[in-house]
């Protein structure tokens, strides 16, 4: 079994596969970074997933553009991202409640509006795979990395771009001291809502094309709860990356290249129930959760509610 | 003096008012949602409001749904005063169906022994699943909310792997039909039914249950402690109360009212342990607890009108079919409107 298991194609499906499975997990992680680093805990990403997935079927299936349905679900996130952003910013409600909220919303609504409009399963053809001229033409690095679609490499860039607003920038400069001392940063005249309007908003447009890569960037189609626990698990990989682009995108690699080879497991029809396979990522994320919290690290406002001129 | 009275009667007046104005508004919402959706709100809301209440089969029914978000709902009160935001009740409620329908199949007792037995070990299920989580916030500093929302769907693949496999009705699948779900319990381990519907006994074990968590958490030491761990974990320090303690024992009790969910569910509804078998009462004891302003007493007539409202759900999806998730997002927008109003109604000082 072994042997059948590890041959060099097979290895090869699996890091190309591992690295698409990588990229919502990488949109949506990206975000929600942004938005934490600011000091807001957004727990309703998987319900922006969901509304972003949906959205981007409809209108991709009812357009036959698929540019207009990531445009669709980048609105979604962003209308959804504000309303998280007033509850939490504005009207300062406890934001693990009100980000279950967003998630229940989103998960009902996607639901109501997929049984509404379309009613049954149906397929549109997502983005093609894109081959990089020479590059894909690579031994071994060429199948991995450079025969993936279009937002794959987006997502990917987005990595390093967002490492550079984080640590290059005024702006990024600003997100991270309001997330650790809205106080003193009001202080000196930065917009302490503001920043945090952006980010949450900005996290959310990146949950609604996570949502949008899975369903037409991947499965083709949209289910009931497609996302199957994605947001939750692109937040455990803000704490496993510890807050920073690159450890996020190690992490989504660990986690998606398990999960592929567990896919492919299931595809060489090794005897074991797919349900106790499926289970792995998720025990995973535990194990991740408990070894890499700790007590160190995240933002110092991280959940706290910010009143100018003290509470 | 007087001013202060004032400001409790207009403290209990605004906590009355808010989720009420907020289930309003929730609905209004859910209108144009379905209007821009291209369906007719009235004709959707019809049967949903007065399904429920129609008919005899609509309340009782009505009282059937509400026993399990009663439960859900004052588990998610007791973590929640507790600062605890457990939003794994949907698995803990999975465990107590799994391990109640083991007991009660695997045991041959004298049926009241077998089903006192099955209900605790239901129960204790739903108890330890939900003292893992709260184990490694306690110790770890893990974040709850998230290792909760993994432990969910770990349970429910569990659930779905077992009654393929291991807990599959064998003689079912010796004649060919096999549907996914175990074999009956025994006739004496089920809840005696308070009428010929199928309103059964668990519907007071709920009432009573309430009664119980409201003692608890106003009129025992340990009580009193969890709701001052929610309320300042710093200040609980000072004061010598082991603060990593109560996070367990708080999850650990809102996980065995969770579990004896699932352990009534199993042996006063289902008698068999099925796919779908928790129908997201997890979720919507959470919508329950909040709507009832985290007080056991305020969890029962929200637990009556949730239960009402999943009612009438079907009864529309049936009728005129509009899907069920429209209550999901009612629900969740339920939730954003009771969180975001705390700002109007706490005092400020």
């Amino acid at each position: 079994m072994a042997g059948t298991l590890f041959t060099p194609e097979v290895l090869t499906g699996v890091l190309a596969t591992g690295i698409r499975l990588a990229s919502p997990l990488l949109y949506a992680a990206l975000g929600e970074m942004f938005a934490q680093r600011s000091g807001v805990f957004n727990l309703g990403v998987e319900g922006i997933m969901l509304m972003g997935a949906f959205t981007s079927f409809l209108v991709a299936f009812s357009t036959g553009n698929l540019w207009l349905g990531l445009l669709a679900a980048m609105m979604v996130g962003l209308l959804m991202g504000l309303l998280m952003a007033f509850v939490s910013v504005s009207l300062r409600a406890k934001q693990g409640i009100s980000g279950i909220g967003i998630y229940i919303l989103g998960w009902g609504l996607s639901a109501l509006f997929f049984r509404l409009t379309l009613g049954s399963i149906t397929t549109v053809s997502g983005f093609e795979p894109v081959s990089i001229s020479v590059l894909s033409q690579l031994p071994f690095l060429g199948p991995v990395l450079f025969r993936q679609n279009i937002l794959v490499y987006l997502a990917l860039i987005l990595v390093p771009v967002s490492a550079i607003i984080l640590s290059r920038t005024t702006l990024g400069l600003q997100i991270k001291a309001v997330g650790e001392n809205p106080e003193a940063v009001d202080s000196l005249g930065v917009n302490v809502y503001g920043i945090r309007y952006l980010c949450v908003t900005l996290g959310g447009i990146m949950a609604g094309l996570g949502g949008a890569f899975l369903t037409i960037g991947q499965m083709n189609m949209f289910v009931d709860n497609v996302t199957a626990g994605r947001g939750f698990i692109a937040i455990a990989l803000v704490y496993f990356g510890r807050w920073n682009p690159f450890g996020i995108l190690g992490g989504a690699l660990l986690f998606s290249v398990l999960d592929a080879l567990q896919m492919w497991v299931q595809v060489l029809g090794v005897a074991l129930p797919y349900e106790l396979l499926v289970m792995l990522p998720y025990v995973l994320t535990i194990v991740v959760l408990a070894l890499a919290v700790g007590r160190a690290g995240g933002p110092a406002a991280l959940g706290k509610p910010y009143v100018r001129g003290g509470a | 003096m007087k001013n202060a009275i004032w400001l409790q009667r207009r403290s209990i007046f605004l906590n009355l008012l808010v989720p009420i104005l907020a289930v309003l508004v929730a609905f209004a919402v859910g209108a144009i949602l379905l209007l821009m959706a291209g369906a007719n709100p009235l004709v959707a809301y019809k049967p949903l409001f007065f399904g429920a209440f129609g008919s005899r089969f609509g309340i009782t029914e009505t009282l059937v749904k509400a026993t399990p978000l009663l439960l859900v709902g004052l588990g998610i009160t007791i973590a929640y005063r507790g600062n605890v935001l457990n939003i794994g009740a949907e698995g803990q409620l999975i465990a107590g169906t799994v391990v109640c329908t083991w007991v009660a199949l695997a045991f041959h007792l004298p049926g009241a022994l077998l089903l006192v037995l099955a209900m605790l070990a239901g129960s204790l299920a739903g108890a330890l699943w939900g003292a893992v989580p709260g184990l490694l916030k306690a110790r770890l500093g893990a974040n709850e909310i998230l290792i909760t929302v993994m432990m969910n769907s770990i349970a429910l693949l569990g659930l779905g792997y077992l009654i393929r496999g291991p807990m599959i009705d064998q003689e079912a699948v010796a004649f060919g039909t096999g549907y996914p779900q175990s074999a009956l319990i025994p006739p004496a381990a089920w809840l005696p039914k308070l009428s010929q519907t199928r309103l059964h006994f668990g519907f007071l074990i709920a009432l009573l249950c309430a009664a119980l968590v409201y003692i608890f958490l106003w009129r025992t030491a340990l009580g009193y402690q969890i709701r001052a761990v929610g309320a300042n974990p710093e200040a609980s320090r000072y004061a010598g109360i082991d603060v990593p303690r109560n996070i367990v024992v708080a999850m650990f009790l809102s996980g065995a009212l969770a579990g004896l969910a699932g352990a009534i569910e199993v042996l006063g509804v289902h008698h068999r342990l099925l796919d779908g078998i928790s129908a997201g009462y997890g979720f919507t004891g959470i919508v329950v607890a909040l709507f009832g302003k985290l007080h056991p007493l305020g969890t029962v007539p929200a637990a009556f009108l949730f239960g009402a409202l999943l009612v009438g759900a079907d009864m529309m999806q049936r009728a005129v079919g509009i899907p069920a998730g429209l209550v999901n997002a009612v629900q969740g927008l339920v939730v954003v409107f009771v969180v975001s109003s705390e700002i109007f109604t706490q005092r400020r000082g």
